[in-house]
């Protein structure tokens, strides 16, 4: 189906389901109860965060898992996709159409340049090279093109790039709409269904962006199942030999270089559309950071990987900030007071604003115990599964990383 | 004819010369080996002949154009492929992929975006692939990691890869290195099928007298750099300087 294989199109489908019905899956619990309050991750914001960032990291793989050059610097792009997608806002009007196709141009372009300088090392410091370029492009966002007492005044600085009264929107017609739309579709509208005390958010940003992160997974597979998919896994695998069996393993890695650019440049105007508003924040190498470590912890190298990671980043994130310490008193109520006290004043550290610890320590758990990831962890349990069904068939079930 | 013209080649790295006025030509359709004690500067000549190295002076023609200045992945695609000592494999790749990437870059060149056309999809590739590796006996090999084969195996793979370009000379750095006698043999055997049946150039560097003297047609001794005689195998072996700078020590 689609030109892809029966494993891959299951695949895509499966995951196609998972975004069509995310709104169930993630509101599992009835609006209002304690446990909804905690748990539900349906919300607009969220459901758009899970499949932007799966974009993102979908991108970044195809760098990082297929050719195994480490760029340390996504970021940037993903924060030059945001202030274009603004530019386009604030100079033509609110239709995302012309602001995800500026921010993603944009992005290549840049990723172009950088890749071109930063591809001549590997290893090391080609990651050192990504880093440094980003950090460049943070600080012109940040002050140097950011100054908004000068003529010159592209990202606004701290204050962030956002739309203005006065702001010239030239296509903006009478009657179009004052927030992002596709053709009359706002992002931020939502169909609300409540059902016996549950309710589900139909979100129009989500399921645009969701449909359009579907097509960038499908556009994935097929390089990953490409020649060209090949040939980035051979300059991974050895590229000494690339270069002696006639193959120039530079504009190969330039070309994925580029390719995953565009995607962070496709997130990052994605998110600017639900949103219209670019800080320089989005480009700090924290953020970098944050990418490299949804890609290692969903998978690297591996198809859904990206998808799991993101998604699974984005929600604990959510999840582990909402926690408080009463929140931690009323669960461990059941313990001996000076117990309950000593526990929460532990768990107090990893909760809440702390929650970047708990990331923190399950990244550890996953790189020492899990080295392929979640994408590992469910092919173990598979395993697990078809061993005791199976018995010896199971052991011979070798399957390649996918 | 010759296809590989060395003239006066020289490099030196540092105070060390170790290339000092290297003349050689091989004749197309020979298996010629360049012998000689460590040290001697036969990788040094393969690497200025692969464009790993660039010759100080002198001039490198294969087929009657230039290889200096290139990169290696330009002389592989004019024709010259290159077996390393230590077999270098796609090792994360399985088999069938390692064999069908030189195939790609031989019908492609040396950069094409290919992006969504499908490997599946390309019947033709994996047809001259599984033909190759069922020339060399690798067929029920197909889908194993490269990386996971056994040392022979990798070698035989790496030869496979060369040879599915078709190559019109074919280097080879040592190939029996560190190999037990069994294998060693089963190399030579498939050396000389090769050679008989594909018609292949071959310029192959090798410390094994046995292998030197089971396969090459012309022999040139390199001693300090410099080539010390060039000549058909029984006269290499009676040779008295030869005796004295290499075999002598070798008996």
């Amino acid at each position: 189906m689609l030109g892809l294989n029966k494993k891959d199109a299951l695949l895509f489908m499966i995951v196609a389901l998972l975004v069509g019905i995310a709104p169930f899956l993630l509101n599992p619990f009835p609006e209002g109860s304690s446990l909804g309050q905690m748990f539900n991750a349906g919300y607009p914001d969220l459901m758009q965060r899970f499949v932007i960032f799966g974009i993102l990291v979908i991108g970044f793989n195809i760098l990082f898992g297929l050719t195994g050059y480490l760029s340390f610097g996504h970021a940037a792009f993903l924060g030059i996709g945001s202030y274009s997608a603004v530019w386009m806002f604030k100079l033509l009007g609110y239709n995302i159409v012309p602001a995800i196709l500026l921010s993603v141009l944009v992005s290549g372009v840049f990723s172009l340049l950088i890749g071109f300088i930063a591809l001549r090392r590997t290893g090391i410091y080609f990651s050192i090279l990504t880093l440094a370029m980003a950090q460049m492009c943070f600080n012109l966002a940040y002050s140097v093109l950011g100054n908004p007492n000068s003529n010159f005044n592209l990202t606004n600085g701290e204050t962030g790039l956002q739309v203005y009264g006065n702001d010239p929107q030239y296509l903006m017609s009478e009657g179009s709409r004052e927030i992002p739309h596709l053709f009359g579709l706002a992002m931020r509208d939502s169909y609300q269904w409540e059902i016996s005390g549950w309710l589900f958010t139909f979100n129009t940003g989500y399921y645009l962006s969701g449909i359009i992160m579907l097509v960038a997974f499908y556009l994935s597979i097929r390089i990953f199942r490409s020649p060209f998919g090949l040939m980035l896994r051979a300059i991974k695998s050895n590229k000494q030999r690339m270069n002696y069996t006639g193959l120039n393993a530079r504009p190969y890695a330039l070309a994925a270089f580029v390719i995953s650019g565009m995607y962070a440049g496709l997130a990052g105007g994605l998110l600017s559309s639900m949103d219209p508003l670019a800080g320089a924040e989005r480009m700090h190498w924290t953020a970098s950071g944050e990418i490299v470590i949804m890609a290692i912890l969903g998978g690297v190298g591996t198809l859904v990987g990206p998808i799991l990671g993101s998604g699974f980043i984005e929600y604990f994130k959510n999840i582990l900030s909402k926690i408080n310490d009463s929140l931690l008193h009323q669960w461990l109520s059941w313990l001996p007071d000076g117990l309950e006290d000593g526990i929460v004043w532990v768990l107090h550290f990893f909760v809440g604003k702390g929650w970047q610890l708990t990331l923190g320590v399950l990244f550890m758990l996953v790189v020492i115990f899990l080295p392929g990831g979640l994408v590992e962890g469910g092919q173990r349990v598979g395993r697990l599964f078809r061993r005791k069904k199976g018995g010896a068939d199971g052991a011979s079930a070798k399957q390649p990383a996918e | 004819m010759a296809i590989l013209e060395v003239k006066g080649v020289n490099k030196r790295f540092g105070g060390l010369q170790a290339l000092g006025n290297v003349n050689l030509s091989v004749q197309e359709n020979t298996v010629h080996a360049i012998i000689g004690p460590n040290g001697a500067g036969k990788s040094t000549l393969l690497n200025c002949l692969v464009g790993k190295l660039i010759p100080d002076t002198g001039s490198v023609m294969f087929d009657g154009q230039s290889v200096l200045g290139r990169q290696p992945f330009e002389i592989n695609q004019m024709g010259i492929s290159r077996v390393f000592q230590t077999p270098e494999i796609f090792a994360d790749l399985t088999v069938l992929e390692n064999v069908m990437i030189p195939c790609f870059a031989k019908r492609d060149g040396a950069f094409r975006m290919h992006a969504i056309e499908m490997v599946a999809s390309e019947k033709g590739i994996r047809e001259q692939a599984e033909q190759m590796l069922e020339d060399v006996n690798m067929l029920s090999k197909l889908n194993e990691h490269a990386g996971s084969l056994s040392r022979g195996d990798k070698r035989r793979l790496e030869m496979a890869m060369c040879l599915v370009q078709e190559p019109r000379l074919l280097l080879l750095d040592e190939p029996t290195a560190g190999m037990a006698r069994a294998d060693t043999n089963n190399t030579i055997d498939l050396l000389k099928e090769i050679h008989d049946k594909r018609n292949i150039t071959m310029a192959i560097i090798e410390h094994d007298m046995h292998v030197v003297f089971s396969l090459a047609q012309r022999i040139t001794v390199l001693a300090q750099g410099t080539p010390l005689v060039e000549d058909t195998p029984e006269n290499i072996k009676g040779h008295p300087k030869v005796r004295e700078a290499y075999l002598g020590e070798a008996n």
